[in-house]
């Protein structure tokens, strides 16, 4: 019988795939790829499309890092959180407020927005993860909220107004205020922050967290602490995220509480929806994608929103399950 | 082993458990059986940990676990199956069984090595699904197997999770013949390994199996005592006879 | 500075008694539709530029107040017999995308319609001045009109719900949907018919608030928070719970921006008082959720479990 087992054994020790499966390889990775040189090439022949230069391209890489962050707790653990803009702009706060007081290193700026991040995702996840469905969903808004009314009541960093610093977070090995180095930075994060996704979502605590949005009567049965393996989830999730509002506030040098808003909650969410949740890549097709429409739409009509609306309603209708069943069908798929 | 004293719940006003008493002993298969709507789910939820009871005490081991949380409970020795198939529908079946595993491997805040990677998970995960017959379909998705087969999935996660306990409720749920019968055989091959406290509606699996039989109805035990004991109570004859 | 407090005490009210008109509509939906509205504020919203369209048409606030009421519910059988009643089965997660993508719709109308300005409606003459309530306290009338609508909006509900048929069957549907509908109660008419009055509240308080802030586009998108804030302080399904949460939120809100700070500086030098009194006095009713939220997950006031 040992024999066999051992036979058995040898089939069924395989790491998952980074890309899924072969025709998934290749697209993904073309993608990337083309997301990486065409800024470039653009930058370096001097075209000045807007859709393909490096500034719309960095923007958009530091609201895939952010999606990416919202995917790991939302399609990999199913926790809804209406609230992950939070961290963006706790995040770029994080660049802000030290820099306004003349602390403009950027070993100081990163790790604070994501260790800022991950103590508001603590205290507010020990909370909101005691609540589950749209208790969850609406607690998770509220303190996304409390969290822009904190930033909007602070009139020395601007309030309302916002923020704006004058020079990018040093850093001694690299030069962000070059616009193309700042965009390598961001893409090598990006690209980081999805190796890192990969590797705990296939690790023991990864399949701890995927078994809770699955079953999470049957793994309290098999005698995990369902409580400890999410909250600590949405940890590593906030942090992320602090990170991509690190990258966004060095990118734009303006920092608002706008950036915080419930609404950009609902943008990042669907973002991540639209990108096909409970996968790797997903998200970054999913922030692509919202941006490019975003920006075709609005060059057509300042009424860009509501067609967008129209869309947003429709899939909910139409699409079999709403989009909750895309994202269930999308955890399925692994 | 398993020591359920005057365990009582409510609902509203609806009585679910009425003054349970009774006594699992080590090494026996105990089977409870009752008509339907008698509290048996209600029953279990409380023993596995999901309903805290108005009163009365569970005491496993000498330990009373009356109001210890259902993830501490697994750590004692004490494993469930659901009647309504609890397994992992997107993950294989050995990934299925791996994670039951993993749950009693130390913990599991290791965030880099990918799981399916690590022997010291796979193999014991293989060793169960040997001893249920599912062997040759560890690399199934569960999603894509029969009614039956996830059935033993479930037997399969408890007995991963290396308990001294089991608590199976209504395993043989949803079976043909042949599948109740593979069934039986398994949970034969268990008997005096492993305690186990039984619920079922299949009479025929519960005559063979059963070193004792508890009769629960409307919440109260009315009856318990080796089969051939309650096949001739009247008190069992008239619940079940009342039922078709 | 009892005088002060007196006159933020009635501010607080006033904010309260708005988030109340607000929540009701929400627990109530919630309640018994089990339907997650995030576009309820766009009702609020709808109610304020209606008034201020139809106040510019016929030159009176008031008429405008009582021809919107029934407009809003217009607007709210339409939106339920037309979209809303088809996402009941979904997922909650599905109600709030799709209301979400509804404020977008409405966001967007309405700057189309009315253009991106705030627009201001005039009170008449005898709204506009002050009151002396009490020797020295100064209180503006229209204000104290709020507090009293909104009282008497409440002092309605009560009636209605505890006293009607209609809130008889609201209250039944709450705790049991499926025997209603076996009773041969038509639960579609129902649903439709509390969705509408849910509206009608929202614009109410729309239309209460406009002439002192304007009507603005995302005028509600905030406020639905604080509305959210309510119901969950208060017991989500409870209109007593929505009452009260509503008057302990609007109370703690206001007298702890006026007051917070001042009392901060009892304690810790004021420098520090000035910059941390704000921006804890923001934050001051997410605390307060969190509090309630750690103690009694269900609330203050549930309703009766199902």
């Amino acid at each position: 019988m040992t024999d066999t087992i051992s036979a058995r054994l040898d089939e069924h020790l395989r790491a998952p795939d980074l890309f899924g499966s072969a025709s998934g390889r290749i697209v993904t990775l073309a993608f990337m790829v083309i997301l990486l040189c065409v800024p470039l090439a653009a930058h370096f022949l001097g075209i000045r499309l807007q859709l393909v230069s490096l500034d719309f391209i960095t923007r958009i890489l530091c609201l895939a890092i952010a999606a990416v962050s919202l995917n790991l707790i939302l399609g990999f653990g199913g926790m809804i959180s209406f609230g992950h803009a939070a961290y963006i702009g706790i995040g770029a706060y994080c660049v802000g407020i030290p820099a306004y007081h003349g602390y403009e290193s950027g070993w100081l700026h990163f790790p604070l927005a994501i260790a800022a991040s991950a103590l508001f995702a603590l205290v507010t996840g020990a909370i909101s993860l005691r609540t589950k469905g749209v208790y969850f969903i609406m607690i998770t808004m509220a303190f996304a909220q409390m969290g822009y009314y904190f930033f909007l009541s602070l009139d020395e960093y601007g309030g309302d107004d916002g923020l704006t610093i004058y020079s990018r977070s040093v850093l001694d090995i690299i030069n962000i205020e070059n616009k193309m180095v700042l965009f390598l930075l961001t893409y090598t994060c990006l690209v980081a922050s999805i190796y890192a996704v990969y590797r705990i979502v296939n690790s023991r605590f990864g399949m701890v967290v995927r078994g809770c949005q699955s079953n999470e009567t049957r793994m309290k049965a098999l005698g995990y602490n369902t409580y400890a393996y999410k909250l600590t989830a949405y940890v590593i999730a906030g942090g992320m995220c602090g990170l991509a509002g690190a990258l966004l506030g060095n990118f734009t040098t303006f920092i608002s509480p706008d950036m915080m808003g419930w609404s950009r909650s609902g943008e990042l969410m669907f973002m991540v929806i639209l990108g096909g949740t409970g996968s790797l890549f997903g998200p970054v097709f999913g922030a692509v994608t919202f941006v490019f429409i975003e920006e075709v739409l609005s060059s057509f009509t300042t009424y860009w929103a509501l067609p967008f609306g129209v869309l947003l309603v429709l899939s909910v209708l139409f699409i079999k399950g709403g989009l909750n069943g895309l994202i269930q069908r999308g955890w399925n798929r692994d | 082993m398993l020591d359920i004293q005057g365990l009582k719940k409510s609902f509203g006003g609806v009585v679910a458990t009425d003054s349970v008493t009774l006594g699992v002993d080590a090494g026996e298969l105990h089977a409870i059986i009752g008509p339907n709507g008698a509290g048996k789910t209600t029953l279990i939820a409380q023993l596995s940990g999901d309903l805290r009871p108005d009163a009365g005490h569970v005491v496993f081991n000498g330990r009373d676990i009356t109001t210890v949380p259902t993830h501490r409970r697994s750590h004692f020795g004490l494993a469930r199956s659901f009647q309504i198939t609890s397994v992992f529908m997107g993950l294989s079946v050995i990934d299925n069984v791996a994670l039951a595993v993993q749950a009693h491997d130390g913990h599991s805040f290791r965030f880099w090595q990918p799981a399916t990677t690590q022997a010291r998970l796979r193999k014991p995960a293989l060793e169960v699904l040997e001893k249920v017959g599912l062997a040759s379909r560890a690399g199934t998705i569960a999603s894509a197997m029969s009614h039956g087969e996830r059935r033993q999935l479930e037997i399969a996660m408890a007995l991963a999770t290396d308990p001294t306990f089991l608590l199976l409720d209504e395993p043989m749920a949803g079976m043909g013949a042949e599948e109740s019968a593979a069934m039986v055989s398994i949970l034969r091959s268990l008997k005096g390994e492993k305690t186990i406290l039984l619920v079922e509606h299949d009479m025929d699996a519960v005559f063979a199996l059963a070193d004792r039989i508890s009769v629960l109805v409307y919440g109260r035990i009315i009856a318990t005592g080796k089969p051939e004991d309650i096949r001739k109570n009247a008190d069992v004859r008239s619940a079940y006879l009342g039922e078709a | 500075m009892s005088t002060l407090f007196f006159i933020q005490f009635l501010n607080g009210l006033q904010l309260g008694v708005l988030l109340f008109l607000l929540a009701a509509g929400l627990t109530l939906v919630f309640g018994i539709m089990d339907f997650v509205n995030l576009a309820h504020g766009s009702l609020y919203m709808v109610g304020a530029f209606f008034c201020a369209t139809l106040t510019f048409w016929t030159g009176s606030f008031v008429w405008a107040v009582l021809l919107v009421i029934p407009l809003t519910a217009l607007v709210g059988l339409a939106l339920e017999m037309g979209v809303i009643r088809h996402l009941y089965q979904r997922d909650h997660l599905d109600h709030v995308l799709a209301t979400f993508g509804f404020i977008l719709i409405a966001d967007t109308l309405v700057h189309m319609i009315w253009g991106p300005q705030g627009i201001a409606i005039p009170l008449p003459e005898y709204l506009r001045g002050q009151v002396e309530i009490l020797p020295g306290v100064i209180f503006p009338t229209f204000r104290l009109v709020i507090i009293s609508c909104g009282l008497l909006v409440a002092l309605g509900l009560y009636w209605l719900i505890g006293r009607t048929r209609l809130g008889m069957l609201i209250r039944a549907g709450a705790s049991n949907r499926t025997m209603v509908s076996a009773l041969g109660i038509d639960i579609k008419t129902l649903f439709t018919a509390v969705f509408a009055l849910g509206a009608v509240l929202a614009g109410l308080a729309g239309m209460l608030i406009a002439p002192i802030t304007e009507a603005t586009i995302g005028m509600g998108n905030d406020i639905i928070i604080t509305a959210f804030v309510v119901i969950i302080v208060g017991g989500i399904g409870s209109m007593k719970g929505a009452f009260i949460g509503a008057l302990i939120i609007g109370l703690i809100d206001t007298l702890g921006r006026s007051f917070l700070d001042d009392i901060l500086k009892l304690f810790i030098p004021v420098n520090a008082a000035e910059t941390a009194g704000p921006a804890i006095s923001s934050m001051l009713i997410y605390l307060i959720m969190a509090g309630v939220l750690a103690f009694r997950p269900q609330g203050l006031f549930p309703p009766k479990v199902r």
